[in-house]
């Protein structure tokens, strides 16, 4: 009787692949491959994967580590992840919008750039008091971000120039052009890097004193969540998120059905844009506080990567982005005790990204072992019900068996 | 002074030039390639990896061979890499796109903690480089005493002269046989190919590990032209650049080559004008910007009439006939 069974693997399938789960467990299985992988890969090394994972977590403020300095804590780590976490969410939520419309933002780095700079040149360096500086930091992530993603969105519709190309070039002219005015104008003799901003103009509150530590408070965090709500509302619940959802998924069909293609590339574009200017203060007038000239920020490139991790989804890249950020943040802290390069973290973002890119393929598989497996399963239930005296299949059934074991 | 504007914009264009050409490659076959900067950059460690542990026990490090088996690795590393992508974008039918730039992100990533890692195992030394021997250089007798463009034939490394082969080679097999025409066919109407008994998946595989190795060879000799060494700067962006090469002519060799010199040249001259007109250092960022500033304005030009491969970006699906 024991065939009568639902086998542990046709039942695990099936709590994968249920319609309802079926957004979150597949990421979720990539997720968990890769990890093995990763596991898999520092052991070749001779390393202690256990150890080395635990680190990343200690290095981010989610265990305590062994020993603190003064005034440092769990919670300054916390604080500390947290911080660099928003503009990352930021930027995510930017490559999201874009997608949805269909197109591929990978200028997130340039135009995160872009506005930071602006913002430390007209604000950071103004001497502005806290109250004036912080809102206008704000404003002017989004009105540069902003008009930045309107360009490229512009070229895309008006001249066809294919977004990923004008942004690859983009990012050149703004990483070469704000280089060169850092260095010559704006440049700190000693780190050779821009002068600091003001802290009245940083969106990172520091040396708040909590219970004897000393806290930076990122207001950067409650941007982003507060931004991950706009945009999933906008795009479930407004005629614009419509439309821009609908141009992403059929371009002529919009058109046919009278959705002005053109004016909605544009907006998405712009869309993404803000948010990536918004990302853009965060990472340079929060996180850090000054602007390393001709260093296009990795994030850009990183957020893709956790929009697609999310499923492109705005509550999903929050779980993909503190996924994301655990390894790029906790990566000092682990190769500092494991001794394995801090390169490390980039490679294992690598292999997620891999596994996530391979999301449909698993989904695909995962059904088909399913279906497969059901199959025999619904077979050797008619077989029992038939004769169940009898333990010789009929004769169909071997044929069967034979093709779907290929 | 012209002279060596000619000079340093070959030497920068070809590398460029051979990277388009596997843009080309894969992309008129119908897979979408955005990872050519990931390719030439893996491709570029394995050459170096290569002549790094040959120089230390085979070859001596000024053996005239050891840079033709550098190259040839390079293609190998490039070409191997790029089965991935292709493993990608044909068998698990992933977004070519995303895919293009999962590539590049674990090139970047692998090659740097590679580098370390075997530095640290063959030299107990973790720096992030490998250094390479400085490339001879040699004059094209005859056509370099042309007054003027004789400039073109001064002082080649030998790599020009490879990369012109494979270029030619690239173009024969592209536009005058079987292969290519199924490759081209590939990109246009992939169910045309199936139906008339092609492979239309093997095709395109052929195609990306083809576009692995060119690219591959073009970050090698970027590697040595540049900077004679191997480091995570080779990821300065110039496979980006050869997509836009690619872009602008038009998935077409002859013009992807005029493009390439017209990039190679701007940036060369604008080097030289600097240094003529006596700028500071920091100036020459701001020139830099020529190139892709180029790019923007003559693709507003001329995008208008691209013909992109009109399968390109699709992952083939035979029951959608």
């Amino acid at each position: 009787m024991s065939e009568n069974k639902k086998s542990a693997w046709l039942r695990f399938l099936e709590f994968v692949d249920a319609p309802k789960r079926r957004n979150v467990s597949i990421p979720v299985l990539a997720v968990l491959l890769s990890l093995i992988a990763m596991c898999i890969f520092l052991l070749l090394l001779g390393k202690d994967p256990l150890l080395a994972m635990s680190s990343f977590l200690k290095g981010c403020g989610f265990l305590p580590k062994g020993s603190y300095a003064g005034g440092k804590g769990m919670i300054t780590d916390l604080m500390s992840f947290l911080d660099v976490l928003a503009p990352m969410l930021l930027a995510s939520l930017g490559v999201v919008v874009a997608m949805k419309a269909g197109l591929f933002n990978i200028g997130i780095a340039g135009q995160m750039l872009a506005s930071g700079y602006i913002a430390t040149v007209v604000i950071g360096y103004s001497g502005l008091g806290a109250a004036a500086a912080k809102p206008l930091v704000i404003l002017t992530g989004i009105v540069v971000g902003g008009l930045m993603g309107a360009l490229v969105g512009f070229l895309k519709y008006r001249f066809n120039i294919h977004e990923v190309v004008s942004t690859i070039m983009i990012n050149y002219i703004v990483s070469y052009v704000t280089g060169f005015c850092i260095n010559t104008y704006y440049a700190d003799m000693i780190s050779r890097s821009s002068k600091v901003c003001s802290s009245a103009s940083r969106l990172t509150i520091t040396g708040v004193p909590f219970m004897g530590y000393s806290l930076d408070l990122p207001m950067g965090i409650v941007i982003a969540l507060l931004m991950v709500f706009v945009v999933k509302y906008m795009l479930e619940k407004t005629v614009l998120g419509f439309e821009i959802r609908c141009v992403g998924a059929n371009n002529l069909c919009s058109r046919y059905i009278g959705i002005n293609v053109g004016r909605n590339v544009v907006t998405a574009m712009a869309f993404s844009g803000v948010l990536a200017g918004l990302a853009g203060v965060t990472y340079y007038l929060g996180y850090y506080n000054t602007i390393i000239p001709k260093d296009l920020a990795s994030m850009g490139y990183d957020s893709i990567a956790v929009a697609l991790l999310g499923n492109n989804s705005p509550i999903g890249t929050i779980f993909a982005s503190i996924l994301i950020t655990i390894f790029q943040k906790g990566n000092v802290y682990m190769s500092s005790q494991v001794e394995v390069p801090r390169e490390i973290a980039s490679v294992i973002t690598g292999i997620l990204l891999l596994f996530s890119a391979c999301g449909a393929f698993i989904w695909d598989y995962v059904r088909r072992r399913r279906e497969h497996l059901e199959e025999s399963y619904a077979e050797s239930l008619v077989r029992t019900a038939r004769d169940p005296s009898d333990s010789e299949p009929p004769p169909d059934v071997p044929a069967e068996g034979k093709g779907a074991a290929k | 002074m012209i002279d060596s504007v000619f000079i340093d914009g070959i030497s920068f264009a070809l590398p460029l030039f051979i990277m388009a050409v596997g843009g080309i490659y894969s992309e008129k076959s119908g897979v979408t390639n955005l990872a050519l900067e990931g390719l030439q950059g893996f491709g570029a460690f394995i050459g170096a990896l290569v002549a790094t542990v040959l120089s230390q026990s085979l070859l001596p490090s000024d053996s005239p061979y050891l840079m033709y088996i550098t190259l040839l690795a390079a293609m190998v590393g490039g070409g191997v890499y790029a089965m991935l992508h292709a493993l990608l974008c044909i068998k698990c039918k992933a977004n070519q796109v995303i895919s293009g730039v999962v590539i590049n992100i674990l090139a970047v990533a692998l090659t740097t903690f590679l580098t370390s890692i075997a530095n640290t195992a063959l030299f107990d030394n973790a720096s992030n480089k490998f250094m390479l021997a400085v490339s001879p250089r040699f004059d094209v007798p005859l056509l370099s005493q042309i007054p003027v463009i004789g400039a073109l034939f001064k002082s080649m490394y030998p790599f020009e002269i490879i990369i012109i082969v494979l270029a030619l080679i690239a173009w024969y097999v592209m536009y005058r046989t079987g292969y290519g025409y199924h490759l081209r066919a590939c990109g246009e109407n992939p169910h045309a190919l199936d139906a008339a008994g092609g492979d239309v998946n093997r095709v395109r595989f052929i195609a990306v590990v083809v576009s692995g190795a060119l690219s591959g060879l073009g970050g090698m000799c970027f590697a040595y032209s540049i900077s004679t060494q191997f480091s995570p700067s080779i990821y300065m962006g110039y496979g980006y650049l050869a997509i836009a090469a690619m872009i602008f002519g038009n998935w077409n060799i002859t013009n992807t080559l005029a493009t390439c010199l017209l990039f190679g040249f701007a940036k060369s001259g604008s080097y030289k004008l600097c240094q003529v007109l006596g700028m500071p250092s920091n100036y020459s960022d701001l020139l830099l910007v020529l190139p892709y500033v180029l790019t923007l304005l003559l693709l507003v030009f001329f995008s208008k009439h691209n013909h992109p491969p009109k399968a390109a970006g699709e992952p083939f699906d035979k029951s959608k006939r």
